[in-house]
């Protein structure tokens, strides 16, 4: 349990560390950008092991619904739901993970004018949800709505959204 | 930097046993404890002689020092350094295309080996090296035929007769001139520079890329080491530090945020993916953390001066690599193993990311790198010992031998001892270099540079 306490807080410096690594001078350093997402990578992993023991030994949490990793580009969706943080914090580790192939500035692809739905690859549980420990909520997509270039939402999601994107200089 | 020096020369006192003891010989820097951003140290480099030692700062600038040449033969006095040449080497520039501004921080500055009466050293920023010859003038032309001294135009019309003009001496004035912009090579941020021992070429390092270059030729480059990923979402290391074989034209080593170092060796293919030895210790899994990937992340690479071994520095250790075993080092030190335990805090306070540089002495039996609390940690390879030091302006009167200190690490805190909580991890010295002929040493803490020599009887 103290584990899983551990595990989000240092998600949540984790995350307001990418937000401030992306007013840095000099642009943003990918080394750190890498370090920040392993952390955060652990402390996800970390963090669903725990609840998965939790939830094993009969904790009251509900139970997750499968994330579909499918590589079918997909919408983020994105539910208030009141539980799951730890969809969450794994869809912002998935986000800066997804925006790591737009930073591929010097190719001939043009990934500045990818539609947003090519950028997520990755479906969100439905049962994802602003956790408490995060600034805001986000709003909830209808099915074939756009989200203009993931640019508004929680910060949490546009910092992630922006690390490796603007990283290379 | 400013240049306030702070002169206090070290005098030789008997010691204990055998063992080397360092004595303060000078501090150069701003004493005040406000520090200015642009003079916080970034990169400490002695030439190949040591006659010479360059610091360069964030502000862009860089500073030599000459050894003072009436000194070298006085034993006690041989250390003191006077200020050379200061000169502004990169400025912050703007990338219009991406918006991005990029920093004059000086990372690093390496000397070239002396061809003629003038030194060269290259000094890079993020995106641009340069090649800066630094030359002397002690003559002056005087007695020109069509001008005054002053240099107003004489009147033709008092020109009567020709006379040659002579050479007269005059203070001595040092002079820095680019000779050379290399740039528009990196995409990322460039961490390492590296002279080659042919004297021609040198290498530049960024986060994905090593790049090959003639001295001569600024406007191409050769890739020599690319590891981006074709799809940036599968990135998981980045080169970290890159240098030459001091003696091998052909042979380099990089190393990795995974705390991985891979020699390559220019001779097998143009572009050299596929290293030649892969250097890489098993981990240990009793240590697993939140942090284990940051903390083994290599920050500086070094080979030593036979050419025999490679040093590595992570966050918490020093690790010396044989080139001959691959897998595992020949010989581990903890710098501060006491902050294992601290590693959340120094993830908190940003910390656990500063990346601390190392060096070898003059014949590879010492190793020396820095830690908190302007702290910086000796290693003794040949007798197994080890010791911690202070740079600090309260030890830093004439006279002083530096008194070994100690980091407590529970239980009773002993009189002189510093307890791990009290350690400021503010004052972190990261760069420092070795003379490399003599026991003379700079340390540079965030704004200041301390010079030591060892104490001689």
């Amino acid at each position: 349990m103290e584990v899983n306490i551990e595990a989000r807080r240092i998600l949540a410096v984790s995350i307001s560390k990418l937000y401030a690594s992306r007013t840095q001078r000099g642009g943003l350093r990918l080394h750190r950008s890498l370090l920040l997402s392993l952390v955060m990578k652990s402390a996800r992993d970390i963090y669903h092991s725990s609840r998965e023991s939790e939830a094993l030994s009969g904790a009251q949490s509900t139970p997750e619904e499968p994330m579909d990793t499918s590589s079918t580009p997909e919408l983020p969706e994105r539910q208030p739901a009141p539980l799951s943080e730890k969809n969450s914090s794994e869809t912002a580790v998935e986000e800066s993970d997804n925006k790591v192939e737009d930073y591929d500035l010097d190719t001939t692809e043009d990934k500045e004018n990818l539609s947003p739905a090519r950028q997520s690859r990755k479906r969100r549980g439905k049962a994802s949800a602003a956790p408490d420990f995060l600034p805001n909520k986000r709003a909830r997509l209808e099915p074939g709505e756009e989200r203009e270039g993931d640019k508004i939402g929680p910060c949490w999601t546009v910092l992630s959204g922006g690390i490796f994107n603007s990283v290379s200089t | 930097m400013q240049c306030g020096i702070s002169a206090g020369k070290g005098i030789q006192l008997e010691g204990p046993g055998g063992d080397m003891q360092w004595c303060f010989s000078q501090v150069k820097g701003a004493i005040d404890d406000d520090v200015a951003e642009a003079d916080i140290i970034s990169t400490v480099e002695f030439n190949h002689t040591g006659e010479l030692l360059a610091t360069g700062d964030k502000g862009g600038r860089v500073v030599i020092f000459q050894q003072e040449v009436e000194n070298k033969n006085l034993p006690q006095f041989r250390s003191e350094y006077n200020v050379y040449s200061t000169f502004q080497s990169h400025e912050p520039e703007f990338d219009y295309l991406k918006s991005l501004e990029i920093e004059e921080k000086i990372n690093k500055i390496r000397w070239l080996p002396q061809k003629n009466a003038a030194q060269f050293l290259l000094s890079t920023n993020d995106k641009t090296i340069k090649l800066w010859k630094i030359s002397e003038r002690d003559k002056r032309p005087e007695g020109y035929n069509l001008k005054e001294e002053d240099g107003r135009y004489r009147d033709r019309n008092t020109i009567t007769a020709l006379r040659v003009p002579v050479l007269i001496p005059m203070d001595l004035m040092v002079e820095a001139s680019p000779r050379r912009v290399f740039a528009n090579a990196h995409t990322y941020h460039i961490n390492s520079v590296s002279v080659n021992s042919d004297n021609e070429t040198y290498l530049s390092a960024d986060d994905l890329r090593v790049n090959l270059w003639n001295l001569e030729i600024t406007d191409r480059s050769f890739n020599i080491v690319d590891i981006k990923p074709a799809n940036m979402e599968e990135l998981t290391e980045v080169i970290t530090a890159a240098e030459f074989h001091p003696h091998q034209c052909n042979t380099f080593v990089y190393s990795s945020s995974k705390g991985t170092i891979r020699l390559c060796d220019m001779r097998v293919s143009a572009l050299c993916d596929k290293h030649s030895k892969l250097f890489e210790e098993p981990e240990n899994p009793s240590n697993r953390s939140f942090f284990s990937e940051i903390i083994s992340s290599i920050s500086d690479v070094k080979f030593s001066h036979n050419g025999r071994y490679i040093m590595t520095r992570d966050y918490l250790s020093v690790k010396i690599w044989d080139l001959n075993m691959e897998n595992r080092p020949v010989e581990t030190y903890q710098v501060h193993e006491y902050l294992r335990s601290k590693l959340c805090s120094l993830y908190e306070n940003d910390c656990i990311f500063d990346k601390f540089e190392c060096c070898w002495n003059g014949n590879d039996s010492v190793v020396m790198t820095g830690s908190y609390n302007n702290f910086f940690r000796m290693f003794d390879r040949g007798q197994r010992r080890d010791a911690t030091l202070e740079a600090s302006r309260e030890n830093s009167k004439p006279l002083q031998v530096l008194k070994p200190r100690k980091v407590c690490t529970g239980g009773k805190r002993k009189k002189d001892e510093i307890s791990v909580d009290s350690l400021d991890f503010n004052k972190k010295i990261l760069h420092t270099a070795w003379h490399p002929q003599d026991n003379i040493i700079a340390v540079a803490t965030i704004n200041n540079l301390y010079i030591f020599q060892d104490k001689v009887n």
